[in-house]
């Protein structure tokens, strides 16, 4: 496998009035491609952060980030589905190619074609206040994939769902990316939803984020998401994981 | 589409209640005037003073026939049109100066706050002398009451644009302009509109203000003139004059404002 990226050493402090804040300290990470891996920490340990300075969003104190493919191009989706009001779900989805000036109609049938795909056909002249939770996500998910990105950077993107669409989504999501042969970082705070989803997780430990363990994923019979919770050895990555996160129920 | 009985009824009721609010409306409207009337002829108040609806209506009338009333009417319209175009236009553009210069705006901060709270008639003289003893003095007079409500609106709407959006436009490397056009401005749109209501006010409290402090045309210039020469029917048709006017510009805007609202939604 090709490696894609590779962090080194990196660590970032933030810089505010009342003094500093570490948030991530030498973190080392190799991205391959065609890889989805999963971060998890605990709440505020620093993973947006690791996400917005992979996405160029934010800058890094020290340390080093190798990007192994000429510009590499980085689709980020945030947590929330941030889509614009008063603009159709075409238009929404659209926006990334429309910015980057690459509105070709190839381009755009590529997005329609996503769209009509993933259950959004109907939906093109609609606006968001008419879709539901699920169906704004994967509206968000195809503005991100509209780009074509080389990775994808998902911040926690099913947290806005409740349980039971959030398995679908993210079956559905995993379809996706899958088809489209995407590299994929995504954060989440579910240890069931990182490993049905990845093929590698990254434990990371509380602020300021190291990184506590990484798990290969190797599950006995790997399906899709919603079978691989199934799995006979889903719940000892579970348990591990668990552990690892050293969660305090005070 | 057939209505049910219900929605029909339902219907009816609420048309019937309209109807029932105007003609309240209209009823008060007259016996104020009626009451008012007949008091003054009476002596219940001091005519004077308070003058009465036939002078008035006569004065006015006189002030058509003269062939001045529309010159006044004109001029003091066009003062508050213009007052409030220049108002929206460079408010606009001030709140837009400010967000893409924070720093700009964290020092300009206090002083803007400080010619907020300033009763800005206290600066009308200084005008005169500056702008001289015309029309520009007025429509000045107008624009420093309306442009620092309409730039603070304006600027807030801007500010509390979900910051969010502005991320994920930072992720697909936006300019500051695209920004702008695709976020910022569509984003404050309702805002925007809202802050018109509030122009078109602060636009007619300002010519009124200017035309008070220096004019030789126009409604505030006719109350002015009609207290000086002790001519309180006078001074009452300028007052009535204005209310019909202010009224119908209010419910112009909102009608825009409407208007606007509705194709963008
Ligand atoms: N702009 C900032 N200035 C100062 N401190 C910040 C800033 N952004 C984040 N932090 C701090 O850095 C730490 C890590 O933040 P970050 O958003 O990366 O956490 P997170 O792991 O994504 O949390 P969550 O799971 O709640 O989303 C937090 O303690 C936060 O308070
Ligand atoms: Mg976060």
């Amino acid at each position: 496998m090709t490696k894609l990226l590779e962090i080194k050493n990196l660590s970032k402090n933030y810089q505010t009035l009342k003094g500093e804040i570490p948030a991530i300290l030498n973190i080392d990470l190799d991205v391959y491609d065609g890889e989805f891996i999963a971060i998890v920490g605990s709440s505020g340990c620093g993973k947006s952060t690791l996400l917005n300075i992979l996405a160029n969003l934010d800058n890094y104190t020290s340390g080093v980030i190798n990007y192994h493919k000429k510009n590499l191009k980085i689709g980020y989706m945030l947590q929330e589905d941030a889509l614009f009001p008063w603009l159709t779900i075409l238009d929404n989805a659209l926006l990334g190619l429309k910015i980057e000036k690459k509105l070709t109609e190839s381009n755009i049938a590529y997005v329609k074609n996503l769209l009509q795909t993933y259950g959004l056909g109907d939906f093109l002249d609609k606006y968001p206040s008419e879709l539901s939770g699920g169906m704004k996500q994967r509206v968000a998910l195809i503005r991100t994939l509209a780009i074509k990105p080389d990775i994808l950077l998902l911040d926690e993107p099913f947290s806005a769902l409740d349980y039971q669409s959030r398995l679908a989504v993210s079956n559905d999501v995993y379809k996706i990316i899958k088809k489209e042969h995407k590299t994929v970082i995504m954060i989440t705070h579910d240890i069931a939803e990182a490993i049905s989803l990845a093929s590698r997780i990254v434990v990371l430990s509380k602020r300021p984020a190291k990184i506590k363990s990484i798990y290969e994923v190797k599950l006995a019979n790997p399906s899709d998401p919603i079978s691989n919770r199934q799995d006979k050895k889903f719940t000892t990555y579970y348990d591990q994981i668990w552990r690892d996160l050293d969660v305090n129920v005070a | 589409m057939s209505m049910s009985p219900e929605q029909k009824a339902f219907l009816a009721k609420r048309k019937k209640e309209k109807l029932l609010i105007r003609l309240i409306q209209i009823l008060i409207v007259v016996s104020f005037f009626i009451l008012w009337e007949l008091s003054a002829q009476h002596g219940l108040i001091n005519e004077f003073v308070f003058s009465k609806p036939s002078s008035i209506f006569q004065t006015i009338y006189q002030l058509i026939l003269a062939n001045n009333l529309f010159n006044h009417i004109f001029t003091t319209l066009y003062e508050i049109i213009i007052a409030f175009v220049l108002g929206i236009v460079l408010g606009f553009g001030i709140a837009i100066l400010l967000y893409e210069f924070p720093l700009l705006a964290k020092i300009l901060d206090p002083f803007l706050t400080m010619l907020n709270s300033l009763p800005k008639v206290a600066i009308g003289p200084l005008i005169i002398i500056i702008a001289g003893a015309n029309i520009k003095s007025v429509i000045t007079m107008a624009l420093l009451i309306n442009l620092i409500v309409s730039v603070m609106t304006i600027y807030n709407g801007f500010q509390n644009i979900d910051s969010h959006k502005i991320k994920l436009l930072n992720s697909f490397n936006a300019t500051k302009m695209q920004k702008l056009t695709t976020l910022i401005i569509p984003a404050s749109y309702s805002t925007i509109i809202s802050s018109l209501k509030l122009n078109i006010s602060m636009s007619q409290i300002g010519v009124i203000m200017g035309e008070f402090l220096v004019s030789k045309e126009g409604i505030g210039y006719l109350i002015i003139y009609g207290t000086q020469v002790f001519n309180l029917s006078l001074v009452m048709s300028g007052i009535l004059i204005l209310i019909i006017i202010s009224f119908i510009l209010y419910k112009l805007v909102v009608a825009l404002e409407h208007k606007l609202l509705k194709n963008k939604s």
